[in-house]
């Protein structure tokens, strides 16, 4: 009797969750077959799903508007080099705070945490005027600089590290290992699961940045993709065949990395939500 | 001996510390105070800025367009959070169960999660679009004429909401999913040989040991509504007739494209008072709603 029941509620279950998914999912797809359709056929009504002609060309064509691909380009360089150095500053702090006590930590570490709670928006005014007088508007230093530091990186893996038995510290300084040792061939290894959640977390984020970006560049040679995503759309509105070429562009690899890391992505999450 | 040990402990504790110090102060602390000296002048980056005291926080509170920009971003959290929450429980308790593929329904709800905003903006103002979009291409299924929902006065901002809840619901999802699951067992097998029933089950014990979980989706909820941007700045650009218009982007005008510096500082400490003090609130009624197990 109860295995029928939950048979039953399994099944509506799975009702609501298939109906709740193709929501989800279905702007993804139509994004996708808008890419190939041309521009008649995209505001063709009623709409069909699968083009009638498969238009390559418009992943090509988007590059008269818009050098699409050098945004690719530079997205991708800008969140890989922004989530290694900001992995590697949190985890040297991290390190520190978890594990060498001196005076003053404690007040040092509370300082970091209150500067979690400073929304962006206080301090871009004052960091696109400074920026600006060391020349590094439209340059990818300026993009990268301010990724780089995150209170928040450090408070994410100095909880991980702070679990690292100090036992095994004692031991490796013991055999006359050096702090630096110490750091590079125990904490680092011992915190590789915390130290993936972070790098997808940063990159992710430095991906998907739209605000600082937006302020600091105006060179379509230094833009990122979602800055030149929506200049994009900014002159051509209704192009929707070409916007979500474009869209596709940046989607793709994004969700590669998705495919490979949801487990670690949303384990992170979790992380994340826990703790908090 | 000793004295070598301290000193190289001393060595790495700076040189580690150094770069996320250095961040700090110049990425932060600086630009944070900047911004507050900037606030109370009224600097255009071309003129001399002069020393105005608290004109510019005066001029914002008395200012039509930043209160109709925070009644907006409270239009907003009205609509986005109750709802966010209610869908995000019942999907978490859905995904919850122990079936055949919950794993890859975790999967797709993330997806809107990770994409960026302005790509999948794009895509909902075609989706919304009037002529060629999908949406009333749909109602019309139903016999409903739907509105030219971002370009309409009174739809925008359910168009936003609807739009945000759709992106962010996979992320709410997976928060209170994580805290169901840290609820133990023995409430449950406890509840059972006390004859509780599902929804007794459901009000007695889910609930109230999920509240660490609900209160963590507030508090960031409210702090990303009153920083609403990205969705705005591509789908509706605050308009139609400042019927979207929120704080953030108004801060971002004012800075970089009327350069009124003194007012856009004042502005974003506005924001950012707000927001404390919207934190600080939700901290101390913590206390009378969220039951914290052990």
């Amino acid at each position: 009797m109860i295995a029928r029941r939950n048979l039953i509620r399994d099944a509506l279950a799975h009702c609501v969750l298939i109906v709740a998914a193709v929501v989800l999912i279905f702007p993804f797809v139509w994004m996708l077959s808008g890419s190939f359709k041309d521009s008649l056929e995209v505001v063709k009504m009623p709409p069909n799903l699968i083009p009638e002609t498969f238009r390559f060309s418009n992943y090509t064509e988007i590059t008269k508007y818009f050098p699409i691909y050098r945004f690719l380009a530079n997205s991708i360089a800008v969140s890989v080099v922004t989530t290694a150095l900001q992995l590697l500053v949190c985890a040297m702090s991290a390190f520190v705070f978890a594990k060498i006590r001196f005076k003053g930590r404690e007040a040092l570490f509370v300082l970091f945490l209150i500067t979690m709670m400073i929304p962006m928006q206080v301090t871009m005014t004052p960091l696109f005027i400074v920026f600006q007088k060391l020349n590094l508007i439209d340059t990818y230093a300026g993009l990268i600089l301010p990724g780089i530091f995150s209170a928040y990186g450090t408070f994410l893996l100095r909880q991980h590290i702070t679990t690292i038995p100090d036992t095994l510290l004692e031991a490796a300084f013991m055999d006359g290992a050096s702090y630096f040792k110490v750091f590079r061939s125990i904490i680092l290894p011992l915190s590789k699961p915390s130290i993936a959640a972070l790098s997808i977390f940063s990159f992710m984020a430095t991906w998907n940045n739209f605000l600082w970006p937006l302020i600091i560049t105006s060179d379509t040679n230094i833009m990122t993709l979602p800055i030149g995503l929506s200049k994009l759309q900014g002159r051509w509105a209704t192009e929707w065949n070409i916007l979500m070429a474009g869209n596709v562009v940046s989607f793709i690899p994004i969700f590669i990395v998705f495919l490979f890391a949801s487990k670690y992505i949303i384990k992170g999450v979790t992380m994340s939500g826990v703790k908090g | 001996m000793v004295g070598q040990k301290t000193f190289s402990k001393w060595l790495i504790i700076i040189v580690f510390l150094l770069p996320s110090l250095a961040g700090l102060v110049l990425f932060q602390l600086i630009p944070l105070l900047s911004s507050a000296v900037i606030s109370f002048t009224d600097w255009d980056l071309i003129t001399k800025a002069r020393f105005v005291g608290f004109d510019n926080y005066l001029e914002a509170l008395g200012d039509e367009q930043t209160l109709s920009s925070l009644l907006n971003i409270v239009r907003y959290i009205v609509g986005y959070l109750p709802t966010v929450l209610v869908l995000g429980l019942f999907f978490s308790v859905l995904l919850g169960r122990k079936m055949k593929g919950v794993k890859l329904y975790r999967i797709f709800i993330f997806i809107p999660v990770i994409t960026s905003w302005v790509a999948v903006a794009i895509v909902w103002r075609w989706l919304l679009n009037g002529q060629s979009g999908l949406v009333n291409y749909f109602l019309s299924f139903f016999g409903v004429q739907g509105p030219i929902w971002l370009q309409d006065f009174t739809w925008a901002m359910p168009a936003i909401i609807a739009v945000s809840i759709w992106k962010d619901i996979g992320y709410v999802t997976i928060i209170l999913l994580a805290g169901l699951q840290e609820i133990s067992d023995d409430y449950y097998e406890a509840a059972i040989i006390d004859g509780a029933s599902g929804i007794g089950k459901f009000f007695n014990i889910t609930l109230p040991l999920l509240t660490p979980s609900l209160f963590f989706v507030i508090v960031i909820s409210l702090i990303n509504g009153f920083q609403l941007f990205d969705q705005v700045m591509v789908m509706t650009r605050g308009g139609p007739a400042g019927a979207t218009a929120t704080l953030v982007q108004q801060i971002y005008e004012n800075a970089f494209q009327n350069y009124k510096m003194g007012f856009a500082s004042a502005q974003s400490w506005i924001l950012f008072l707000i927001i404390f003090a919207v934190t600080l609130i939700q901290q101390s009624l913590q206390k009378r709603w969220v039951t914290y197990d052990r």
